[in-house]
């Protein structure tokens, strides 16, 4: 078992397209009415678009493409802040590939690069970590951000950091959660979903059990689901199991890797570094309360937001995008009014087209909407 | 960036810190795994364990029985599918 290639089994996919065929003619979906489902995390969208899934579904299911990609959230002062750091001279700029490329209001980091700051990309924090062990003359600060998938990684690396003594490393915080942010968009006046595509990796960490307000309070399904294309279709399956037999429950079709109560370890390393931040600012969904996190006071000396003394600035969207439209499932990426024009991959304005897993990216890259569609005579 | 890919541990390379070496897709890293081990003795145990690796770290050690669990039901609704046609064929 290798955990990958049997979860891609065409046969398989098959049987539950049939299955899903099968229940949502029962439920009396259509395509003008259909079964409006949320996957939250960028990796399913990325899955749905890499394997057509989209198109093997019938069109009586719509899936709409969720706020699930922190590098699609990120905000542009956020990315200011890291720009202002990376431009001082003692400072070597740490982060993921991915955040190099999102637009700051200024420049994006891999613009400052380019005009000579040290901003260097980085595979884990542990790397950042040995980059200050190598350099003590320098000051490396870490650009962490993500899910609560990525959280206990920060949280241990600031902990080796403390138990090293290291004084020249400090952490940038952006990570934010997943639960709260779930409840905003809940809470948003007319949202049309049925259920929720859970994220599988957020889920390993934290457990199941923190989306159980969704199926009480909201009355919405949850499956939390792998990221094969077996995972995602079964979990599309269970979900319309819940709704024909009248159930509204959270579920995990992932259990190869998620434990109903996540890693204990993990929370544990997060709790003991982290604290709930008041408010965090996203790309396209605006502030939202309790929805991110910052180093306890007990470390404020690896926290650059306190050692760099960073103002933290709110930077408004470009008026242009309609990303909160699309994440509240509002209006498909195609009818943004500055998609595949203003707002291209290479060129991104919006929190959507900026990372491979943001739905626009996935529409664009898939030449979905990228032409207008002939006209019927 | 959130991806999480599955792989192998081949070998301890640090008890003490939990460090060992994952083969994750063909390429092997060093991959911290505090997570998942509980102490650095256990770490004796780790080679050959499958675990979900992300940026660096594992997260969770995969479980194969769920695995299978998972592939053998989907391969009884094919069967099933597969008797429900055959019946239906019969009849007409």
């Amino acid at each position: 078992m290798q955990y990958v290639n049997e979860f891609r089994d065409p046969e398989k996919a098959q049987v539950l397209i049939r299955e899903i065929q099968g229940l949502t003619e029962e439920l009396g979906a259509t395509s003008e009415s259909p079964i409006r489902i949320m996957e939250v995390c960028g990796g399913h969208t990325h899955t749905i678009f890499k394997f057509g899934l989209e198109q093997l579904l019938p069109d009586s299911i719509e899936l709409i493409h969720g706020p699930g990609c922190p590098v699609c959230v990120l905000p542009m002062g956020r990315v200011d802040d890291c720009v202002a750091l990376a431009e001082r001279e003692e400072v070597i700029l740490t982060t993921f590939g991915d955040a190099m490329r999102v637009p700051g209001s200024r420049k994006s980091l891999l613009q400052a690069k380019a005009d000579g700051a040290d901003v260097r990309m980085v595979y884990s924090p542990a790397d950042a970590l040995k980059l200050a062990q190598q350099n003590p003359e320098r000051e490396v600060v870490f650009f962490g951000l993500g899910f609560e998938t990525t959280m206990p990684s920060t949280a241990l690396t600031v902990l080796q950091a403390a138990s090293e003594g290291l004084s020249n490393f400090s952490l940038l915080c952006n990570h934010i959660t997943i639960p709260q942010t779930l409840q905003a968009l809940l809470d948003t006046p007319d949202l049309r979903i049925d259920a929720f595509i859970g994220p599988g990796h957020v889920s390993m960490v934290i457990g199941t059990e923190a989306y159980g307000f969704i199926a009480a309070q909201y009355g919405k399904p949850l499956v939390v689901s792998g990221f094969e294309p077996l995972d995602v279709l079964q979990s599309v399956w269970m979900i319309l199991r819940q709704m024909q037999s009248g159930r509204c429950e959270v579920e995990n079709q992932y259990r190869r890797v998620v434990p109903d109560s996540g890693n204990p370890a993990a929370q544990n390393a997060v709790a003991q570094v982290f604290e709930l931040r008041e408010f965090c600012e996203w790309r396209g969904l605006g502030s939202i309360a309790q929805s991110g996190v910052q180093l306890r006071k007990e470390y404020a000396a690896f926290d650059a937001e306190h050692k760099f003394r960073v103002a933290p600035q709110q930077v408004a969207d470009p008026k242009e995008c309609q990303c909160g439209e699309v994440l509240q499932g509002r209006i498909k990426p195609p009818q943004c009014r500055v998609f595949g024009t203003a707002c291209t991959p290479q060129t991104p304005l919006g929190a959507l087209m900026v990372s491979s897993e943001g739905a626009c990216a996935a529409y664009y890259n898939y030449g979905i909407g990228r032409h207008p569609e002939p006209q019927a005579a | 960036m959130c991806l999480g890919i599955p792989g192998q541990v081949v070998e301890v390379t640090d008890a003490e810190k939990r460090i060992a070496l994952v083969d994750v897709g063909g390429i092997k890293r060093p991959i911290n795994l505090a997570c998942v081990v509980e102490s650095p003795e256990a770490m004796s145990e780790a080679p050959g364990m499958w675990v979900l690796v992300h940026v660096g770290f594992a997260m969770s050690r995969i479980n194969e029985e769920e695995a299978h669990k998972t592939l053998e039901l989907l391969q009884e609704l094919g069967e099933l599918q597969e008797e429900m046609r055959n019946a239906a064929a019969q009849v007409a």
